[in-house]
């Protein structure tokens, strides 16, 4: 039997099962890593010695009937921006090259506590600031079906890493598509959670008000595992969400339900802006849901038009407030050149950050300076009210909302490096998502070119359940 | 159209308000990026949003307090574990001071 095709719920199940043994699946992972990542740059680092002892120990454990986790022995990478006490925590930058975070993270911390192997740390954006992990301050990391793509970003190399079968899933974060994109351009599932499910403590923060944590997996079932083990509320998030208002569920007992009498919301207007192919795919998968009971309504969404715009000036705002704590003092690099104590900030940022984080920074603290604050800030926040209540609307109407991911397949590595609006511009479908604050998963609908076109599915604000469960009829049933 | 929507000058400001010791080709690439990506947010002109409130966050809570009880922080080894400079009890800078005490 081929380990590495398996998926993380049945190698999960098998070493339950003493079918398996973890050393064998953490074997068999490094053995990929080892033959492929040299070309491929998922991982930023690697946990050969440690993976090895943890597979050890639950191997043990189960041998001697003792209870496990809930992802007990599975070889599992993390997105190098969620904090670890074990190796360095990078988020791709060379300011945090050499930081090793004092503390883990509370979606680290919860892996480790379900008994899953932590293999690696991936590659991703500096700062998760990026839609190709072109950004990335550390290396480069492809495709893994066409070396010559990116693997969409800023969590291209947790897709990466799944797709090449360098681990059973990730972890990814997703602040304007940053899980899905990369889901959809390198063919695996990729969800999304609403905003405050899964707690950001230990997250390198980019823009708070619309960063979230979540899974990047081989199939929709693998989502909803890894969200049962990552979800709920933590004392040290405050935006991670009360469970009197949205109890943790159990999303993998649910997933497999057929759902019922359900309303699909399609946008026509939002069609004309992708590849034919793209719309192609996703037209098949929209029949597909028809045939399958779904009552099918044309709605319109006038303002998510204005969703790039907006996001721009308010996750930008809030990554150069973020960013601010990198001052060449506390942690992360220092200037040898520094004179004073002002080019200890300055100088040490300059040479600390990449070209993406600085032009970010520079946006959001332009939208924020004097005179400037109402007509760009202030506007970009009035325009987000707008832009959820296209979502409410919507909602109002239907189950669920239907779009591509993408506009496009993977592009070409380094066909958008030289035009930041073009790069930014990719994102249409997946930045009003993050603005609305729900939940929405990536799943491969075909493929153009041999390269994998991804489904966009969106839910209401806490209903993964009724997400997962449409996604999975899809993935299980379709043609 | 006023194509230049942010000026060299501008980019300069801002780049120290940021605290980013930019060199002078990052400045003048900054200035015409800038100026593509504030162009095309200029649509954002077209919205009226007269009347509507700004939402910062789409949780439906606010104010999270906890109770006030002292609980265990880091401690100070660990939180100057990855410190550039230091003396063991506190961060190394620069002298901010001058001998007379101003800035």
């Amino acid at each position: 039997m081929q380990i590495l095709k398996l998926t993380c719920k049945n190698l999960r199940d098998k070493i339950a099962a003493g079918e398996i043994k973890s050393i064998n699946a953490v074997s068999a992972v490094f053995e990929q890593i080892e033959k492929n990542d040299a070309k491929i740059g998922a991982y930023i680092s690697t946990f050969k010695e440690q993976s090895f002892a943890k597979a050890k120990e639950v191997d043990e454990k189960i041998a001697a009937q003792k209870p496990v986790g809930a992802l007990a022995g599975v070889p599992i990478a993390i997105k190098d921006n969620m904090c670890s006490t074990f190796g360095a925590t990078t988020c791709g930058s060379k300011i945090l090259q050499n930081f090793h975070s004092p503390y883990d993270a509370t979606a680290v911390e919860k892996l480790l506590a379900a008994d899953a192997v932590i293999v690696g740390k991936t590659n991703l954006d500096e700062f998760a600031m990026g839609s190709s992990t072109e950004n990335s301050g550390i290396k480069q990391t492809v495709n893994p079906l066409d070396y010559s793509r990116v693997p969409g970003g800023s969590s291209g190399g947790s897709a990466a890493a799944v797709a090449a079968e360098m681990c059973f899933a990730a972890l990814g974060s997703d602040t304007g598509g940053s899980i899905r994109q990369p889901a959809g351009f390198c063919g695996i599932a990729g969800l999304k959670p609403t905003y405050g499910r899964v707690s950001r403590y230990g997250l390198v923060a980019y823009g708070s008000s619309l960063d979230q944590i979540g899974p990047l997996t081989k199939n929709v079932e693998d989502c909803a595992l890894i969200l049962n083990v990552i979800a709920g509320h933590d004392e040290k998030d405050s935006t991670s969400i009360d469970e009197k208002i949205a109890p943790v569920q159990d999303w993998l007992a649910t997933v497999n339900t057929k759902p019922q009498n359900f309303k699909i919301a399609v946008v026509p207007e939002l069609f004309k802006g992708a590849d034919s192919e793209v719309v192609a795919a996703v037209k098949n998968a929209i029949e597909f849901y028809k045939k399958n009971g779904a009552e099918i309504i044309e709605i319109s969404m006038p303002h998510f038009d204005y969703a790039i715009a907006t996001y721009y000036l308010i996750a930008t705002a809030e990554a150069s407030s973020n960013l601010a704590r990198y001052d060449g003092v506390h942690y992360g690099h220092r200037s040898k050149n520094a004179n004073d104590y002002i080019e200890v900030y300055s100088k040490s940022r300059d040479e600390g950050f990449g070209p993406e984080v600085k032009r970010r920074i520079m946006l959001g603290t332009y939208a924020l300076s004097s005179g400037y604050y109402d007509a760009y800030y202030l506007k970009a926040l009035k325009a987000r009210n707008l832009i959820r209540g296209d979502f409410t609307a919507a909602f109002a109407k239907a189950d669920y909302i239907i779009m591509p991911t993408s506009p496009t397949t993977a592009f070409k590595i380094g066909e958008k490096t030289n035009d930041p609006l073009q790069m930014y511009l990719s994102d249409i479908y997946t930045i009003a998502v993050n603005l609305a604050g729900v939940p929405a998963i990536s799943v491969p609908c075909g493929n153009d070119n041999n390269l994998p076109i991804g489904l966009q599915i969106i839910a209401p604000a806490f209903e993964e359940a009724k997400l997962l469960q449409i996604a999975r009829l899809f993935e299980i049933s379709r043609p | 159209m006023d194509k230049q929507k942010i000026t060299v000058e501008r980019v300069k400001t801002v780049a120290k308000l940021a605290r980013l010791n930019l060199n002078d080709a990052e400045i003048s690439q900054f200035s015409a990026q800038l100026s593509d990506i504030l162009q095309y947010i200029e649509k954002l002109n077209q919205l009226d949003t007269a009347g509507i409130e700004p939402l910062a966050h789409c949780l439906p809570v606010s104010n999270c307090l906890r109770d006030d009880i002292i609980k265990p922080s880091l401690g100070t080894e660990k939180t100057l574990s990855n410190a550039p400079d230091s003396d063991g009890q506190f961060f190394i800078v620069p002298k901010i001071l001058d001998e007379s005490g101003n800035l």
